[in-house]
């Protein structure tokens, strides 16, 4: 098995790209994060989309983007698992680089979630259709009801989830990609419209355009290239029921757990020696839940650990650098790999104001649905 | 929901049918063809208690197209007296009535009318008791 490193990556800005086609999106993402390689072709590639075809009618994208980005007849593979499409994706190109079958691997995610869909159903259908959805759960309901059960058993304060989104939205402000470059207070978030009690509207992520990709390579050929070169030492991916109501604890994201359990086990670190996470905060209770599954605070001690500023820029272990789904934005195939492009510049201490000091480990976790899937990078400079 | 689809669903439906696996004892609804306690494959239809308990419950207040005329809506995540969980709407009360660990009972009820057609779909919902 062949290392493998991340030597490219590139994303477009997050937001309401009005101007923009889904394939404008994913080919300038894919521009960028190829010229930023330095490599003059790509073998093959992979394209997370959660569901392009209910958001602009359009399947089938894999060749669509190959065609567009003038690559083909390269193979290219569409892969789909809810919002953690293109983190799922980058261990395919992983694994087709590690195995030898390819050198040079595109791995993106992409979507367009503002031409006009109906976002709330096209997402609803990460959740079970007929005995979730039927009953009129939407995914901020979803969420509401793991918060109100990690507040319930846990003694998690309505404070503690807004200091998520105060965070978030503080380092989204220092990301010119971000969707809301913008700080919010704890007041605006606690009293800002509910969506699904008692989540308000600030307390989740939006609905986004955009695209974000990253090019990989071995480590031997990546030295011959002379590129910056992060390492991926660990991926590690989980499932879950897929509804809500069927797992024993809905507090606990077993998913999120595993998969980051098998990450760590094949990168060979431990919680502590990860010096910047990106986490899939869709809603403020998810990062909760995250930080104590992934092991960098205790179960139930996410709302203090986060409320004392153990997760900020300048704390312990500091999430979501980038501003995360809430401030930078959520198109959701685009997620898992805007995390890693937020990872690698932390790493190559690129980051500008947002920069974490002394950053060697990075971890991104991506997650589907209310936590049915969920897949966990590691990656070192 | 496309109509051999809600046919298909009836009996969990209309009627809350279950399926107990045979060798551990575990109750699952809807019924499964594989048991994800044991892995076994052989169950006993059965039926959800008509009573259960809230383990956690959310205000709809932005609701897909078909629940819009609804909101605002209590969703509950509730475990039947035998022991399965499922997600259903609690209706006829106050947000401010609803608690975990309070019972509720399964009634039968028109969930919402679908599309341009104005289908009925029907299913469970729950109230207090």
């Amino acid at each position: 098995m062949r290392e493998v490193a991340v030597i490219g990556c590139g994303m477009t800005k997050f937001g309401e790209l009005w101007e923009k086609s889904l394939r404008d999106i994913f080919v300038e993402a894919a521009l960028k994060a190829i010229d930023d390689a330095g490599v003059d072709h790509i073998d093959s590639m992979y394209v997370g989309a959660m569901t392009p075809g209910l958001f602009v009618g359009q399947e089938h994208i894999s060749a669509l983007m190959a065609d567009y980005l003038g690559v083909a007849p390269i193979p290219a593979m569409r892969v789909e698992s809810a919002c953690c499409s293109s983190g799922m994706a980058l261990r395919l190109g992983l694994f087709e680089i590690s195995s030898g079958h390819s050198d040079i691997v595109l791995v993106g995610g992409v979507e367009k979630m503002n031409d006009g869909a109906d976002a709330t159903y096209a997402l609803a259908t990460a959740a079970d259709q007929e005995y979730e959805v039927y009953q009129g759960v939407t995914f901020p309901g979803l969420y509401a009801l793991i918060a109100r059960a990690h507040m319930h058993r846990y003694g998690t304060t309505r404070k503690q989830l807004a200091a998520v989104s105060v965070k978030n939205h503080h380092n989204g402000a220092m990301n010119p990609n971000a969707q809301f470059q913008r700080e919010v207070t704890l007041e605006q978030v606690m009293n800002a419209t509910l969506v699904a009690d008692p989540l308000t509207v600030l307390d989740s992520s939006p609905v986004s355009d955009g695209a974000a990709c990253v090019v990989l390579t071995s480590v031997d050929f990546a030295k011959q290239l002379k590129a910056p070169l992060v390492k991926i030492l660990g991926s590690g991916a989980a499932t879950d029921t897929l509804a809500l109501h069927s797992r024993e604890d809905i507090t606990a994201l077993k998913a999120v757990k595993v998969s980051g359990e098998v990450a760590y086990k094949m990168a060979g670190v431990k919680p502590s020696d990860i010096d910047v996470a990106e986490v899939h905060d869709c809603f403020s209770i998810a990062e909760i839940c995250i930080i104590e599954e992934l092991g960098f605070t205790e179960k139930g001690k996410g709302g203090p650990f986060t409320e004392q500023g153990n997760t900020a820029l300048e704390g312990k272990i500091p999430v979501n650098p980038s501003g995360g789904l809430k401030s930078k934005g959520h198109p959701v195939g685009a997620t898992g790999i805007a995390q890693v492009v937020e990872v690698v510049e932390q790493l190559r201490g690129k980051a500008g104001k947002r920069q974490v000091k002394n950053a060697t480990i990075g971890l991104t976790q991506n997650m589907g649905g209310s936590g049915a899937s969920s897949v966990t990078h590691i990656f070192k400079i | 929901m496309p109509s051999p689809r809600y046919r298909r669903e009836m009996p969990q439906r209309y009627r809350l049918e279950a399926a107990k696996c045979k060798k551990c004892g575990k109750l699952f609804f809807p019924p499964r063809l594989v048991c994800a306690a044991c892995g076994s494959k052989g169950f006993d239809k059965t039926k959800l208690s008509e009573t259960g308990t809230i383990i956690s419950y959310t205000i709809i207040r932005v609701a897909p197209a078909d629940f819009a005329t609804q909101v605002p809506y209590a969703i509950a995540i509730v475990e039947s007296d035998n022991g399965a969980r499922l997600t259903t709407q609690v209706v006829d009360c106050k947000p401010e009535d609803l608690e975990i660990g309070k019972k509720v009972k399964f009634v039968f009820r028109k969930l919402y009318t679908e599309g341009h057609t104005g289908i009925i779909c029907y299913g469970y919902k729950a109230v207090l008791v």
